[in-house]
């Protein structure tokens, strides 16, 4: 148990360190600072998916709404609202969580390929809003116009804007506050309850704990983290399209999450940072990136289902 | 304004027509294997560019019939080699899997036929109109209709009547007894996959027909079928083809009066269906 116990301590530690100080060395190995950005970002909405997919046992495959309407309240807020990068964020938040909470009731009795046919089919309601209502929208251009805004701190003032490593550690304070709220929550009797609900839910039930109310929670939850992962990647690009509501991001979420192992807490930032770094080359290097992608997931899915922290897991603890 | 109207309905019997072709398919898969084929998408798309291929070796009327069964060839390929080794463990990667694939497909009919919208040829004389009053009730149209028609009372008669037809009946209530029972379900889920990419390759030739050819033309038309088996109830056949109708028709109408909702007016009704019958309209209890 002691050993275990120190592993984990040491994995937390060496990933805070990494996250820390990724700036000075992102650019030493041939990548970017955006690059980065991008990865905490998706790895935050990787790691929301997996509160629900991994420690509730729930296959949401519609996070990409939440996600989308996260970025469209950031970048709609600064563009016709106030010109506040917090307020953008707060709005990101409400708008994702809000609209999770009122779908939750319609989907949070079904279960397993059903949950996952209804989540997702529910997200092109709000892709369609998103593409057809160019007025507001931008449409199929996506809403421009606009860009993330320096943060005012009264003493001194935050470039984000120009300086993209400020905008970075913006990005990992956010990133670490949301999963330090995750981790907690599942240290938490109900974060236990949600893991019960995950390996037997009839005996769940049978002990009298509200599995539906539990599943909305923790779909709310997980809503919630994914729209604050939209907002920042709408203020990473200074830019929001429908794209970022499509199905096929939805999947791609959930491919993070496999490939860095669902089991385990860290995983899907890992699976995000490797899924990143591999889009950002294959489609510098090919035009068909996509069958790339394609041929990605299924050999994931054959060869590697347990995702990497799957197997080093096993490697280490026999 | 009646013509308008008429006009709408009668179009949206046609999209129904080929949302309920689609999601038969992916009921049938859906049924039997549990498996969300996300590449059903891509086999329609594969459908129609094959047709295209086929069509100045042998015409119009042998590529819609070679064409799905050449798909319906690929699908039992696919299954045998990649989906098989799915069946038994959790959904997620039977769904992921298909996810892939149908980016493999759109991007492969990309590079093999071109990204630009190919066009395809119907004989002539099926593009007529056949009324002048109704100038929208071409012969190709009504062809559609009748097409769709038979290979649905096809499918039904096959399910009904056949020996393979009642084991997939009995395998979607319970595979292990029909397991026991001695019949290979190796082999009958094979058989029933093909049918259901089958069915996808036809649609794809006839949608082709209908709305040109381009590499998009199957992720656009697989979330309306995901759809179309929801409202129509899940498990159930029958419901999954009104289902088709219904959304189809409903957003044929909603073209009237509020063009810019013509396509989340069916998620609408999704929603509508589920708050008040979670299973669906026509779905068992308790299966799902």
């Amino acid at each position: 148990m002691g050993a275990i116990d120190f592993n984990k301590r040491a994995a937390n530690l060496l990933v805070w360190l990494l996250l820390g100080t990724m700036p000075y060395w992102m650019t030493a190995i041939g990548g970017y600072v955006e690059l980065g950005s991008r990865a905490v970002v998706l790895g935050l909405g990787a790691m929301s998916l997996n509160f629900l997919l991994g420690y509730t046992g729930v296959l949401s495959f519609g996070h990409a709404a939440y996600f989308g309407l996260g970025a469209y309240g950031a970048g709609m807020m600064i563009r016709y609202v106030a010109p506040s990068t917090g307020l953008a964020i707060a709005t990101g938040i409400l708008v994702g969580t809000v609209a999770a909470a009122i779908i939750g009731p319609l989907i949070i009795r079904l279960r397993g390929v059903y949950f996952a046919m209804v989540t997702i089919a529910f997200g092109q309601v709000f892709y369609f809003i998103a593409f057809r209502w160019n007025a507001v929208t931008g449409g199929d251009d996506g809403l421009t116009g606009w860009t993330r805004l320096p943060i005012d701190l009264g003493f001194t003032q935050i470039d984000i804007l120009h300086n993209p490593i400020a905008f970075y550690y913006l990005v990992l304070v956010l990133f670490a506050v949301a999963v330090g709220i995750m981790a907690f929550l599942l240290r938490s009797p109900f974060g236990r309850t949600l893991l019960a609900i995950r390996e037997n839910e009839r005996r769940a039930r049978f002990l009298g704990i509200p599995v539906d109310r539990h599943i909305w929670i923790s779909w709310i939850i997980s809503c919630g983290f994914v729209s604050l992962a939209g907002a920042l990647y709408a203020l990473l690009n200074n830019f929001v399209d429908p794209r970022a509501l499509y199905w096929t991001q939805s999947g791609d979420f959930v491919i993070m999450a496999v490939l860095g192992g669902m089991r385990s807490f860290w995983g899907p930032l890992l699976g995000a940072a490797i899924f990143v770094v591999l889009q950002d080359y294959l489609s510098s290097q090919t035009e068909n990136w996509m069958s790339f992608l394609g041929l990605f997931f299924v050999l994931i899915v054959l060869f590697f289902p347990r995702g990497v922290l799957g197997i080093i897991r096993r490697k280490v603890t026999p | 304004m009646t013509q308008v109207v008429l006009f709408n309905i009668f179009n949206g019997l046609i999209v129904g027509a080929f949302y309920a072709l689609m999601a038969l398919g992916l009921s049938l898969i859906l049924n039997l294997s549990g498996v969300i084929n996300f590449a059903h998408g891509g086999f329609l798309a594969i459908g129609g560019y094959v047709a295209y291929t086929l069509i100045p070796y042998v015409g119009f009327w042998g590529a819609l019939v070679l064409a799905p069964v050449l798909t319906a060839i690929l699908g039992v390929l696919v299954e045998r080699v990649l989906i098989r080794r799915l069946y038994g463990r959790d959904p997620l990667y039977s769904l992921l899997l298909t996810f892939g694939l149908a980016f493999i497909f759109e991007d492969g009919t990309r590079f093999i036929w071109g990204a630009q919208s190919l066009p395809f040829q119907v004989p002539g004389w099926l593009m007529a109109p056949l009324s002048s009053d109704y100038f929208f009730l071409t012969g190709y149209r009504l062809f559609m209709v009748l097409i769709v028609a038979i290979a649905v009372i096809g499918l039904f008669l096959i399910l009904s009547y056949t020996k393979l037809g009642v084991r997939i009946r009995a395998g979607t209530l319970d595979l292990e007894t029909v397991s026991v029972l001695g019949v290979n379900v190796r082999i009958l889920r094979n058989m029933n996959f093909g049918m259901g990419v089958y069915l996808a390759g036809l649609a794809g030739v006839l949608a082709v027909g209908q709305l040109g050819l381009q590499p998009t033309i199957g992720s656009s038309l697989i979330m309306p079928s995901f759809v179309a088996i929801i409202v129509g109830g899940l498990g159930s056949l029958p419901g999954t083809l009104l289902g088709g109708f219904l959304i189809g028709v409903a957003s044929g109408v909603t073209t009237v009066f509020f063009p810019s909702a013509t396509e989340a007016v069916i998620y609408v009704m999704m929603a509508a269906v589920l708050m008040v019958r979670p299973r669906g309209l026509l779905g068992e209890e308790g299966r799902f």
